[in-house]
């Protein structure tokens, strides 16, 4: 495990050092990429300034809406329908192709409806999140044992109090699942819909220094991106096998 | 009674439309039957049939390679137990940033046109490929590689009779799940870093307020999507089935 861990990082190390060298030998020339020093340079200043503070505050406040949007509405529907098994199986069929369809394809109806504001962003990252939640909620609640739906009914709990009380606290790290996919495809949804077309945020940013040749704004927002999103989704992660590991052990 | 629910679906789905249509009129939507109708047109229209090809070509390109490399980083690294240890965390970070963020990277490397959409295609369909290959062939049973060796199988027998029909069917779900997100890659590439194609066509109709087009070219992805993943799906579990 630490092995693996140590080379990871060696491979990273190694593959950031070969960028930089070919960028710095000019192999591959500064209009196309420049090398990740400058980038990470140029992120550090335009921080710094404040430049893009509301681009990002705008990204990051809609993504967390449509986060909080899925994962409420995620483990509501996931918990209707495990207990509405004749609708389930009619969806069932939603479900399999549910992440199949181009759903940046929606984004243009939705401007088309909704106008040119954050609404249709909003719209695409819950609508890519929300599957996630669902699919992950109702796994959970499916893996319930009998014995405490038993106690349960022992107890005269209803619908909703058993719910509250017993299924989703024993579903709960698969609904963590869930969440992690949720955020992860909100940025996804988010930032996708910021490139197509938007009116500001980081998307619209990259895009906007893309149109104007300036590569150090470019790369150090894209820079920003990734290393903001991969270091959600790790840590994300690890929080999701610790409580995975927790629950074996009990 | 396996046709039933998913035709059920469908039925929900127009209706749901067409009560939507009902509450929001004609501004910005158009009902179910019209928007057929005008699919129908779109597609006797010589002058589309173009963009369809060229959509088609790069998805046909981008997607071939993302099997192809797919298969080449996913399988060895199944293989070889710590190489895939070291790798599984990297591929997961890959897959779940937004790639789209790589565009402007690729249009800078490949230029505006046909190469970059490819690669496009390509990038999103790679890394899930590769990691339900990876998945796939480390969990080959190894007493089916022991008793192979027992019986001093040759490499080719291994191949055919042991390592193909074990790993094929994960194989197949990540070649499903990259043949959607290989469509959804070479549709944002089209859709602003091309002047041909169906993304292209969805974003001129987007800034000339074409509702008409819009939903005309929605409908249309969405079926092909829809019709060739339930197609894939069925012969995903068939295989799954089987092993």
């Amino acid at each position: 495990m630490r092995n693996a861990f140590i080379v990871r990082i060696a491979i990273v190390v190694v593959a950031v050092g070969l960028l930089e060298l070919l960028c710095r030998l000019g192999v591959i020339p500064s209009f196309t990429m420049i090398p990740p020093s400058a980038m990470a340079q140029s992120l550090w200043s335009l921080l710094a300034s404040g430049r893009f503070s509301h681009d990002i505050a705008a990204t990051l406040a809609n993504v967390g809406i449509a986060i909080v949007a899925a994962m409420l509405a995620g483990v509501a529907l996931g918990t209707a329908l495990q207990g509405w098994p004749a609708a389930r199986r009619t969806l069932d069929p939603l479900f399999a192709t549910y992440y199949a369809v181009p759903m940046y394809a929606f984004y243009p109806l939705l401007i088309v409806i909704f106008g040119m504001s954050d609404f249709p962003q909003i719209a695409i990252g819950f609508l890519l999140a929300v599957m996630a939640v669902i699919i992950n909620t109702l796994n959970g609640l499916d893996r319930v044992p009998a014995v405490l739906l038993k106690t349960a009914r022992v107890h005269g709990l209803g619908f909703v109090q058993e719910a509250f009380h017993v299924r989703l606290p024993y579903a709960a790290p698969y609904v963590f699942t869930g969440f992690k996919l949720a955020v992860a495809y909100s940025f996804i949804g988010v930032i996708g819909a910021e490139f197509i077309t938007s009116s500001r945020g980081i998307g619209y940013e990259i895009s906007f220094a893309y149109n104007n040749f300036d590569n150090p704004v470019m790369y150090a927002m894209i820079l920003f991106i990734l290393l903001l999103v991969i270091t959600v989704n790790m840590s994300l992660h690890a929080w999701e096998r610790r409580l995975l590991s927790r629950r074996r052990r009990a | 009674m396996k046709w039933r629910d998913p035709l059920i679906l469908v039925f929900l789905i127009v209706i749901l439309w067409q009560v939507l249509y009902a509450l929001i009129g004609d501004v910005a939507l158009r009902s179910p039957a019209t928007t057929a109708h005008n699919l129908g047109t779109l597609l006797s229209d010589p002058r589309f049939l173009p963009h369809i090809n060229e959509t088609a070509i790069a998805f046909a390109q981008g997607f071939a390679i993302a099997v192809v490399v797919g298969l080449l980083i996913g399988v060895p690294l199944g293989a070889a137990r710590f190489a895939g240890e070291v790798a599984e965390p990297i591929l997961v970070a890959l897959y779940s940033i937004p790639k789209v963020t790589l565009y402007p990277v690729i249009l800078l490397i490949f230029g505006i046109g046909m190469p970059a959409k490819v690669a496009f295609g390509a990038i999103h369909g790679i890394v899930p490929i590769s990691i339900f290959a990876m998945n796939a062939v480390r969990n080959i049973n190894p007493t089916h590689l022991r008793t192979a060796r027992v019986m001093r199988m040759s490499f080719l027998d291994l191949t055919l009779k042991i390592l193909l029909p074990a790993a094929l069917p994960e194989i197949a779900t990540g070649i499903r799940v990259g043949f959607s997100l290989a469509l959804i890659g070479t549709l944002l590439g089209e859709m602003f870093g091309s002047q041909r194609g169906l993304g292209h066509l969805l974003m001129q109709a987007m800034s000339l307020h074409n509702i008409e087009r819009i939903l005309a070219l929605t409908l249309l992805l969405v079926v092909f999507a829809a019709g060739i993943n339930a197609l894939l799906l069925a012969l995903d579990r068939r295989l799954h089935a089987r092993a």
